[in-house]
C-alpha cells in the first residue's frame, strides 16, 4: 500500500468532478420537493438520461447534443410520473419506484448497441491566468463546463426560491396546495413544471456520469446515484446551498475510497466499495433530526375536489 | 335607482347526486353589509365561491357595477376588486405574513415596501401585525387578521367573509365588527355568511337565505327576530334540548398539573391545567381554534401520554396509559376531526365500529376478530342515534358530515363511558343532527356518565354544561358554573381581544 | 374534457378488474415495443405468455413456474404487510441477500457432516439474516426517525458488495480451482433444497411460499393486528387513536417482510441456485414490489402475480432464445406492468366524467 501516491491536490479535483452528478440530480429534486412532490424515480430518470445522452453524443459526435438529448430524456420519463402522480392520482412512493424499474429496464435495452464503445471526449475549459494558479487553479479552475453548471445551478435555484415571485408561488404549493389553489394558483400545472424540471436535472446528472466521470456506457451504471441524490435532499433540510455541501462530501467518500482501492488499501475492495452508501446511511441518522424544513404537503395528493 | 354592485341571477351548480345552488339570484349594493344565512350544507361556500372564481356555475349570470361579470379564476375575481377572507386553507404555516400576504396579490410591491404597506394598514384598521412573524406561530385571531389585511391591501370593492368570527373571542368580534362597519362606511360593500343570527342582527343590513341550495327569502335582519330566522334557515322547527336536573355524583375524572408538550410543529403545549369532572356532570370547555383543544383532548385518549398522576380516573393514575387501556377503564373520547382520526374515511362502518368498540363490547377473541358482532354493534349505533346510511358495509366517507358525526359519538355513547371527552361534537352538522348530538349528551349525563365537551360554539356549551372554562394558548381559566356568565365574562375567560385595538375611525 | 370524480367508496369491482386491465394494456404496449425491435408482436406476446404453460415444452417449463414463482411471493407477501401500514420497505433485495449468506454460511459452516438437522438450522439462519438486515431501516426509524426507503435501499447495495465480499473470500470453494462461489450446495444433502415431488418444481422455498400467503389472508382479514396494520396505512391518525402502537407495527411489518425475504434467498441458494455467487441475485426483490401491487396488496392476489410474473421471467427467457428478444426488453415489459397498474388504479377510487361545457 502506498497512501503517498494520493494527492490532495488530485483528490479535490476530482472530488468536484465526482460531486457533479449527484448535485445535478439532487437540485432537481429539490425542486420537486419545494413543489411538495416526491418522485422516488431520480435513479431511474439518471440511468435514462445516461443513456439518452451517450447514444445522441456517440452519434452526432457532440457531447453538447448529447447533454440536452440526457435532459429531455430525463424530463421525458418525469412526464410519466407527472401522469402518474397528478393526473391519475397515484401514490407517489410507488409511482416512483415504478419510474425506476421502468428506467433501468428502458436504459438497458436502448444501450444495447453501446457497451464498449467511447463516447466523444468533453474539453475542459482552459481558464487563462485562473487555471495556472498552483493548487487552487487545478482544483477549481480546470474542469469541463458541466461543472460550473451545476454550480451556477446551486446558486441560481436559492436565488430563485428565496427572492423570486415563481420561487414563492412553487414554495406555496409545496406548503399548502389546498391555500394555493383557493388563491387561484394552478397547482398541478406548477407541480407538473417541477417535475419535468427535476426530470431533466437528473437526466444531465446520469449523462455526467456516462459521458464525462467513466465515460462509457455499462447497464445500471448509477449504481444508486439517484438514491443519493434523494438522500442528498433530506441531508440538506431542502437547501439549495447546503444540497452543494453534501455533494462534495459525498464526492469525497467516493473518490477516497476509489483512491484507496488504487493505493491497494488492506481490506477487500468490496468494503471499501460499500462505503459512500453506509456514509449516506449515516448522515440521514445525523440529519434525521432536523425535518422542520420539509414542505409541508410533500407526497400528498391534491384533487381539487369542487 | 342606484346599479347594484354585485346583482347574481339564477345561479345553479350542481355536483352528482346534489345541487349545491339552485337558481340563486340577490343584489348587493355598494357599502352594504349583506349577509348570506344558511345552514351547513346549504349551499353558502359554492355560492361565493363561484363569486371568487374558483367554481364555475353550471347556468346563471353575475353583474359587477352592471357589467357582465364571470371570473375565470380567483385572480380575475381580485382584478375586478373581489376579495375573500377564509374560513380556513389560505395561509402558508411556514412562511412569514409578508410572503402570505404577497401570495394573496396581484401585483405585490417588494417584500421590503410591502412590509410598511402592511403596518400602515393594519394601523389604520386597528388590526396590529408583524409582517416578519411565521404565520404558523400566529393565534387563530392573528390569521385571520394575515387574510384581512390581505384583501384590503388590495382596495376591493366587495369584501367576502366566511364565518370570520367562529375564531374570534366575543371582544375580538366586537373589533371586528367596527373594522368591518368603518369600511362599509368607505363604500365597500361586504358579503358576510354565517349561520349565528345575533351577529348578523347586530351588522347586517340586508340578509339573504339559503336553504339547500335555494334562496329561500331576504330580509332585513334588524327587523327580524332571530327566531323567524332560524325558521327560514331550518324550514321547520325542532324539539330544542331537554335538560334534566341531576345532582353531580363523584369526581370521576381529575386532571392535575397536566403539561405536555404539542406532537405537532405549530401546536400548542398544554401548561399545568387543572380541573376535575364529576359523575352526571358536564363541564364545557369554550376557547377559539388552536388554542390547545386537540392536545388537550388527545392528552385524555391517550394518543399523548404524560405523567401517570396528571390525569385520574375515579382515582386511578391513568396518564401513562395508552387508549386501549383507557377505553377498558372506561374513559372514552371523540375527537373533532372526523374523517381521518375518528374514523378511517374507507374503511366500511362496521370496521369503523371495531376501532374502538374492540374492547368494550368484546369485539375480538383471542386476539381475532368477531366480525359478525361488530357488525351488530355497527346495526345498533345505526339503528340508535338515526344515522342514515344503507348499512354497516358502507364506507365512512360515503356519510354526509351530520350522519358520520352521529355515528362517532353513538360509537362512543352506547359503550357506556364512565367519562366521555368530546371534542367540537357538532362541528359542520346540520341543525337537526346537532340537536340529537346535543340531547344525547344530555342523556348520557343524567345517566350518571362525566361528560368534558370542548367546543368552539358557545351557544353550544351554554345549552349543555353544567360548568364551563375556557382554553387560552394552552391554559385552562377559572372554572364557573355556567349558569348566569354574561358575554363579557366569557371573552375574557377566553383571552379577552388579545392585544386588538379598535380601529381609529 | 375529462374529469375525475370521487366515488363515495373505493369500488370493489374495479379493485379487481384493474390489474387484469392492466395487464392487458401492458401486452398491447408490450406488443407494440417488440414491434418496434422488429419482433412479431403475437408470436412475441404468444412465446412469454403461452409457451411456457401450453407449448411443447410445457413439462419443462411448468415447474419453473413454482420454482421462480415461490421467491417473488415469499418476498411480496412481506412487503404487502408494510406498503398496507404505509412503512415502506425497497430493500427486499438485499434481505434475500443477506438472507441467503446466512443460509449457506450454515450450511457451508457444517460441511461435510450430514445431518437431518442442518436444513432446519440454514431456514432459521436464513430467515434471521434477512429479519435482522432489515431490523437496521426499522430500528433507525424508530431510534433517529431516519427514512426507511433511503436506508432499506442503501442497504441492498451493501448486500451486494457483501456478497462478492462472501462469494471471493470466506465463502470461496476451496477445491474451486480459484473461481469464485462456494461450494455446490445441491451436491451436500443436508443442505440441498431438493425438489420434493420431482417434475413438479416443488420445493420447500415453495410450500414456505402458500403458508405465507394463508398465514397472511387471515392474518389481514381476521385478526387485529391485521386490521391494525390497515388502518394505520388507511388513516394513521385514526390508528393511535384506536390504540395502535406505530413503533410496534415498523417492527412488526419491516421484521416479517426481512424474515420471509431472507427465507426465500436461503431456500433459493440451496436450491435453484446451488452457490454462493456474485450474481447469485436477479433482482427478486425489486421485482417482489411489482408483484405486491399487481395483486392488490392481497395475499390471493399476489399468489397469481407471482406466478403471472414468474410466467414471463420464464416466457422471456424462451423469446430470448428463440426469437432474440434482449433481456432487457422483459425486464421494461414488467416496468411497464407495475406503471399501467398504478394508472389504471385511479378508477378505483375516482369516476371519470365528461364534464359539461363550462359556461363561464
Amino acid at each position: 500500500m502506498d497512501m503517498g501516491s494520493i494527492s490532495p491536490e488530485l483528490l479535490l479535483a476530482s472530488l468536484m468532478v465526482a460531486a457533479t452528478p449527484i448535485l445535478l440530480a439532487a437540485l432537481g429534486e429539490l425542486v420537486v420537493e419545494r413543489a411538495g412532490v416526491l418522485n422516488l424515480g431520480v435513479e431511474g430518470m439518471m440511468i435514462t438520461g445516461a443513456i439518452c445522452g451517450f447514444a445522441v453524443a456517440v452519434n452526432s459526435g457532440s457531447p453538447a447534443i448529447g447533454f440536452v438529448a440526457a435532459a429531455g430524456g430525463g424530463a421525458v420519463l418525469a412526464l410519466l410520473f407527472a401522469l402518474l402522480t397528478q393526473v391519475a392520482l397515484a401514490n407517489q412512493v410507488a409511482s416512483g419506484l415504478a419510474l425506476t424499474l421502468f428506467g433501468l429496464g428502458l436504459s438497458s435495452l436502448l444501450g444495447q448497441g453501446y457497451v464498449g464503445i467511447k463516447p466523444p471526449p468533453v474539453a475542459k475549459l482552459d481558464i487563462p491566468l485562473l487555471g495556472d494558479i498552483p493548487f487552487l487553479g487545478r482544483v477549481l479552475f480546470s474542469h469541463d463546463l458541466m461543472v460550473y453548471l451545476g454550480l451556477a445551478l446551486v446558486g441560481l435555484i436559492w436565488w430563485v426560491l428565496k427572492y423570486s415571485r415563481a420561487g414563492l408561488i412553487l414554495r406555496a404549493v409545496g406548503e399548502n396546495h389546498d391555500a394555493a389553489h383557493a388563491l387561484g394558483y394552478k397547482v398541478v400545472r406548477i407541480r407538473v413544471m417541477a417535475i419535468l424540471f427535476g426530470g431533466a436535472c437528473a437526466g444531465l446528472g446520469g449523462a455526467y456520469i456516462s459521458l464525462i466521470r467513466v465515460p462509457q456506457w455499462t447497464e445500471g451504471m448509477t449504481a444508486g446515484a439517484g438514491w443519493i441524490a434523494l438522500a442528498l435532499v433530506v441531508f440538506a433540510s431542502w437547501k439549495a446551498g447546503r444540497v452543494l455541501l453534501g455533494a462534495w462530501l459525498f464526492g469525497g467518500v467516493t473518490v477516497l475510497q476509489l483512491n484507496l482501492q488504487a493505493a491497494g488499501f488492506a481490506i477487500p475492495v468490496e468494503y471499501l466499495s460499500m462505503s459512500p452508501y453506509l456514509i449516506t446511511i449515516l448522515v440521514l441518522v445525523i440529519m434525521a433530526g432536523d425535518k422542520s424544513r420539509a414542505p409541508a404537503s410533500l407526497g400528498r395528493i391534491f384533487h381539487a375536489s369542487q | 335607482m342606484t346599479t347594484p354592485l354585485l346583482s347574481i341571477s339564477g345561479l345553479t351548480k350542481a355536483y352528482p347526486g346534489v345541487v349545491a345552488n339552485d337558481a340563486v339570484s340577490f343584489d348587493i349594493m355598494e357599502g352594504e353589509v349583506h349577509a348570506l344565512l344558511g345552514e351547513n350544507g346549504a349551499g353558502k361556500s359554492t355560492l361565493v365561491k363561484m363569486i371568487y372564481g374558483l367554481v364555475k356555475p353550471d347556468s346563471g349570470a353575475m353583474a359587477l357595477h352592471g357589467a357582465p361579470y364571470a371570473p375565470p379564476d380567483p385572480h380575475a375575481a381580485r382584478k375586478a376588486g373581489v376579495a375573500m377572507v377564509f374560513q380556513h386553507f389560505s395561509l402558508f404555516e411556514a412562511m412569514s405574513v409578508a410572503e402570505n400576504v404577497a401570495l394573496g396579490m396581484e401585483e405585490p410591491p417588494r417584500l421590503r415596501d410591502l412590509a410598511t404597506r402592511i403596518k400602515d394598514v393594519s394601523e389604520t384598521y386597528g388590526l396590529p401585525l408583524d409582517p416578519g412573524r411565521i404565520v404558523g406561530d400566529l393565534s387563530a385571531g392573528e390569521r385571520q387578521r394575515v387574510e384581512i389585511i390581505r384583501c384590503l391591501l388590495q382596495d376591493p370593492r366587495l369584501l367576502i367573509m366566511d364565518e370570520p368570527t367562529s375564531v374570534l373571542t366575543p371582544q375580538e368580534v366586537e373589533i371586528l365588527f367596527q373594522t368591518l362597519r368603518k369600511l362599509s362606511a368607505e363604500g365597500v360593500a361586504i358579503l358576510y355568511i354565517s349561520h349565528k343570527l345575533e351577529e348578523i342582527r347586530s351588522l347586517c343590513d340586508q340578509a339573504t337565505i339559503l336553504r339547500q341550495g335555494q334562496n329561500v327569502g331576504t330580509c332585513l335582519p334588524r327587523e327580524t327576530s332571530a327566531r323567524e330566522m332560524a325558521e327560514m334557515m331550518v324550514g321547520s322547527s325542532f324539539a330544542a334540548p331537554e335538560r334534566a336536573s341531576r345532582a353531580p355524583g363523584e369526581v370521576a375524572l381529575e386532571i392535575t398539573g397536566l403539561s405536555v408538550a404539542s406532537p405537532s410543529a405549530f401546536g400548542t403545549a398544554l401548561k399545568d391545567i387543572h380541573l376535575s369532572v364529576q359523575a352526571g356532570e358536564i363541564l364545557g370547555l369554550g376557547g377559539v381554534a388552536g388554542n390547545g383543544q386537540d392536545e388537550l383532548l388527545a392528552a385524555l385518549s391517550g394518543e399523548l401520554p404524560s405523567d401517570a398522576g396528571a390525569i385520574r380516573l375515579n382515582g386511578t393514575p391513568i396518564g401513562w396509559l395508552g387508549p386501549t387501556a383507557r377505553r377498558e377503564l372506561g374513559l372514552l373520547a371523540a375527537p373533532e376531526e372526523r374523517l381521518g382520526h375518528a374514523a378511517a374515511p374507507d374503511m366500511s362502518l362496521t370496521e369503523n365500529a371495531f376501532l374502538t368498540g374492540a374492547q368494550r363490547e368484546g369485539l375480538t377473541a383471542r386476539g381475532f376478530i368477531r366480525w359478525t358482532a361488530a357488525r351488530a354493534f355497527a346495526r345498533a349505533i345505526i339503528e340508535r342515534f338515526d344515522v342514515r346510511t344503507p348499512g354497516p358495509d358502507v364506507a365512512a366517507r360515503a356519510l354526509s358530515g351530520g350522519n358520520l358525526q352521529k355515528f362517532v359519538i353513538g360509537r362512543e355513547v352506547l359503550q357506556r363511558p364512565r367519562v366521555l371527552v368530546v371534542n367540537q361534537p357538532t362541528w359542520g352538522v346540520d341543525a337537526a343532527a346537532a340537536a340529537a348530538i346535543r340531547q344525547a349528551l344530555l342523556d348520557l349525563a343524567a345517566n350518571g356518565a362525566a361528560i368534558l365537551c370542548i367546543s368552539q360554539d358557545l351557544d353550544e356549551l351554554m345549552e349543555i354544561s353544567d360548568r364551563f372554562g375556557a382554553l387560552n394558548e394552552g391554559r385552562l381559566s377559572e372554572i364557573r358554573p355556567a349558569q348566569g356568565l354574561s358575554v363579557e365574562e366569557i371573552g375574557l375567560m377566553m383571552g379577552g381581544a388579545h392585544g386588538m385595538e379598535v380601529a381609529h375611525v | 374534457m375529462l374529469k375525475l370524480e370521487k366515488r363515495p367508496q373505493p369500488s370493489r369491482l374495479w379493485t379487481w378488474v384493474t390489474p387484469l386491465l392492466a395487464v392487458v394494456i401492458t401486452m398491447l404496449a408490450g406488443g407494440a415495443l417488440f414491434a418496434a425491435l422488429g419482433k412479431d408482436p403475437v408470436e412475441a406476446i404468444a412465446t412469454i405468455f403461452w409457451q411456457p404453460l401450453f407449448g411443447e415444452f410445457a413439462f419443462y417449463y411448468r415447474p419453473q413456474l413454482l420454482i421462480k414463482g415461490a421467491p417473488l411471493i415469499l418476498i411480496a407477501i412481506g412487503l404487502s404487510l408494510g406498503f398496507r401500514a404505509g412503512i415502506w420497505n425497497i430493500g427486499a433485495e438485499g434481505q434475500y441477500i443477506v438472507g441467503a449468506l446466512t443460509g449457506a454460511g450454515v450450511g457451508l459452516a457444517f460441511y461435510p457432516t450430514e445431518s437431518v438437522l442442518i436444513f432446519p438450522l440454514m431456514v432459521l439462519a436464513g430467515a434471521l439474516g434477512g429479519w435482522a438486515w432489515a431490523m437496521i431501516p426499522a430500528v433507525l426509524k424508530l431510534r433517529f426517525g431516519t427514512n426507511e426507503i433511503l436506508v432499506s435501499l442503501m442497504l441492498v447495495y451493501v448486500a451486494e458488495q457483501l456478497l462478492a465480499a462472501m462469494a471471493l473470500g470466506p465463502m470461496k470453494n476451496p477445491e474451486g480451482m480459484g473461481f469464485p462461489g462456494s461450494r455446490n450446495l445441491r451436491q451436500y444433502e443436508s443442505a440441498h433444497n431438493a425438489e420434493l415431488i420431482t417434475g413438479t418444481g416443488m420445493h420447500w422455498g415453495v410450500v414456505a411460499a402458500f403458508i405465507a400467503v394463508i398465514f397472511a389472508y387471515v392474518l389481514l382479514t381476521r385478526h387485529s393486528l391485521g386490521y391494525h396494520i390497515r388502518l394505520t396505512g388507511q388513516a394513521p391518525r385514526a390508528a393511535r387513536f384506536a390504540g395502535v402502537r406505530p413503533a410496534r407495527l415498523v417492527l412488526v411489518c419491516l421484521g416479517t417482510a426481512g424474515a420471509l425475504a431472507g427465507l426465500a434467498g436461503m431456500f433459493e441458494v440451496s436450491g435453484p441456485a446451488g452457490q454462493v455467487s456474485i450474481d447469485f441475485n436477479v433482482g427478486y426483490g425489486f421485482t417482489a414490489i411489482i408483484v405486491a401491487f399487481l395483486g392488490r396488496l392481497h395475499p390471493l392476489g399476489i399468489l397469481l402475480a407471482g406466478l403471472l410474473m414468474a410466467l414471463t421471467y420464464i416466457g422471456g427467457e424462451i423469446a430470448q432464445s428463440n426469437m432474440g428478444l434482449p433481456a432487457a426488453a422483459i425486464q421494461l415489459f414488467q416496468g411497464m406492468l407495475l406503471f399501467f397498474l398504478l394508472a389504471v388504479d385511479v378508477l378505483t377510487n375516482y369516476r371519470i366524467r365528461l364534464a359539461r361545457r363550462e359556461v363561464a
